[in-house]
């Protein structure tokens, strides 16, 4: 069975249908590409997904568990986790808690326990003190731990973005543009970090991107939205031919 | 490490004051004057430790925290008057205070905290003149305006030790919970709600604990502060008392528990401190609110802070 099983998405703005009959199927550890051009309407299609916007109407499974009518903190506890296109970082925060809060419902304890700092408090702490250095230590951020997220450089705010997403443990991965404002270099750099996480943490990941070099380089499929509907959907070479997806980002 | 230094460091200073003023008050060194702000200067600490968890964590502007101080006052007040020995009563007292106005933040939260920035900043601002309105009418148990007399005074300096604990409690409880994982998620929320509740923090459960929590602690203050003064009137849990001590919270630096307690103490001294000053009180005490404001703006103070960041900036590249 397919991990996650999208069928005739649809959702209206008053008059303005900005996703319409849209379906996927991602099986489980794939790398799946979602483009098309401005406005086309993926990153609501990533806001569908993960509880942000409530759909018109359509069903979206996640290993076959009903996504529509849960929250946003529900979704991400079934196993779906995301990074934004405008970075939001917990930005007055330092790294290491970012990481930390995302851990948020893999080491629960007690309100007690942060009250009054039991000594549950302190093993689950040190618990969760491990896993997010262990998290850093993947994304080689551990030395800027203390630092004030607001104070990374850009190509490393977005790593963070994706560590604390990962930290999570999704079934799920959605990157939203990950290498956007990235120049050559650190695109390439984050091709090989993709790569490696979806081996190392056996993730399956839909990623939104524009850059088509990476696009092209890891994507093992694509679907292509214009104008909320889909325009095509295979495998890189034959969708990036297509003269039909050419036509939407080019024009005639 | 660096933790425990300054955990260390917090007990030395808070053993340090209170030997000093114990020591100042047996030895009569202080004025009356001062003697009688030993309490208020306690009971601003909570309120401003406990406002600071909202405003400085939670990130949302209440401007209500009165109506929660005064909730208390009066449920504590009550208990008070009961006839309990006091060694019964007043620990009695600050639980239900706290309680009641936890209850009453619980209630006036779910549907409040809905709303974000200006508009719940208003809707505090509203639910505190309907307390305070309240209060007014409800003469038979709260003494309407003529205020409700005779509590038994039993929070003045003479039993500082109880307000004196009562304080640090709530100063560590706020400071624990900053470091646990309910403060990391406030904090988050703080930051970037969308993304919080991305990463799966119940975002209307989180504000709303910050807010009991707050509420309660503001309940505890308003015994404290009902068993130092005697009498209560609605009149003095007007919006004025809440933006009072919203200034000791912006003062302190938003989300510095720190700071909070020295400008909650600084702020209550200080009428006292420029009495000299006779008719020119207020308006020094107005340049001096200015001139903290400017400095913890300047270049100075920007500097030092900043000086951690460039190093850290330095290291990257």
């Amino acid at each position: 069975m397919a991990l996650l099983d999208v069928k005739n998405l649809g959702i209206s703005f008053g008059g303005l249908r900005a996703v319409d009959g849209l379906n996927m199927t991602i099986e489980q550890g794939a790398l799946v590409g979602l483009i098309g051009p401005n406005g086309a309407g993926k990153t609501t299609v990533f806001n569908l997904l993960t509880g942000v916007y409530r759909p018109t109407d359509g069903t979206i499974l996640l290993d076959g568990e009903e996504l529509i009518g849960k929250s946003p903190s529900q979704i991400c506890q079934t196993g779906v986790a995301r990074t934004f296109q405008n970075i939001r970082l917990f930005s007055q925060m330092s790294v290491l808690d970012n990481v930390k809060a995302a851990l948020h419902n893999q080491v629960k304890y007690g309100l007690q326990g942060s009250l009054f700092h039991t000594p549950g408090y302190r093993k689950k702490e040190k618990a969760i003190d491990e896993r997010a250095r262990e998290v850093l230590r993947v994304f080689e951020l551990e030395q800027f731990a203390d630092y004030k997220a607001s104070n990374l450089p850009y190509g490393k705010q977005r790593k963070l973005e994706i560590a604390r997403a990962l930290a999570t443990e999704p079934k799920l991965l959605l990157l939203d543009e990950p290498a956007a404002g990235m120049n050559p270099q650190e695109t390439a750099e984050l091709m090989a970090t993709i790569e490696f996480i979806r081996n190392q943490f056996h993730v399956t990941i839909l990623l939104i991107e524009h850059d088509m070099k990476l696009v092209a380089g890891i994507c093992e499929y694509l679907y292509v939205l214009n104008f909320g509907t889909e325009l095509a959907n295979g495998l890189p070479e034959e969708v990036l031919n297509d003269p039909e997806v050419i036509t939407a980002y080019l024009g005639e | 490490m660096k933790k425990y230094g300054k955990q260390i460091l917090g007990c030395v200073a808070a053993i340090a004051v209170y030997v000093a003023v114990t020591a100042a008050v047996n030895m009569g060194v202080m004025s009356r004057q001062m003697m009688s702000l030993i309490v208020p200067v306690c009971m601003n600490i909570m309120l401003a430790v406990s406002l600071c968890m909202v405003v400085g964590f939670l990130g949302e502007l209440s401007l209500g925290h009165a109506a929660f101080m005064s909730i208390g006052a009066y449920a504590g007040a009550l208990v008070l008057k009961s006839g309990l020995p006091t060694v019964a009563a007043l620990p009695l007292a600050v639980v239900t205070g706290g309680a009641c106005a936890a209850v009453l933040g619980l209630i006036v939260g779910i549907p409040v905290l809905r709303l974000r920035g200006d508009y719940l900043a208003i809707t505090t601002l509203a639910f505190g003149e309907i307390i305070k309105s309240v209060f007014n009418a409800a003469t038979p148990i709260t003494g309407g305006a003529g205020g409700l007399k005779r509590i038994p005074p039993v929070t003045t300096y003479r039993n500082f030790t109880f307000v004196y604990v009562l304080m640090l409690i709530v100063i560590v409880l706020v400071s624990n919970l900053v470091n646990s994982r309910h403060g990391r998620a406030i904090c988050a929320i703080r930051d970037n709600y969308i993304a919080a509740e991305a990463i799966g923090i119940k975002v209307s459960l989180f504000k709303t604990m910050a807010f009991v929590l707050a509420a309660f602690m503001a309940g505890m203050a308003g015994v404290v502060y009902a068993g130092n003064i005697g009498i209560l009137r609605p009149g003095n849990f007007d919006y004025n008392t809440s933006i009072e001590i919203l200034v000791m919270v912006v003062l302190g630096g938003m989300g510095n528990i720190t700071g909070s307690i020295i400008a909650a103490a600084l702020l209550t001294l200080l009428p006292e401190l420029l009495r000299g000053l006779s008719n020119y009180r207020m308006l020094v005490y107005a340049i001096v609110l200015i001139a903290m404001m400017l400095f913890s703006n300047s270049p100075l103070r920007r500097m030092l802070a900043e000086k951690r960041n460039m190093r850290q900036a330095d290291k990257i590249q």
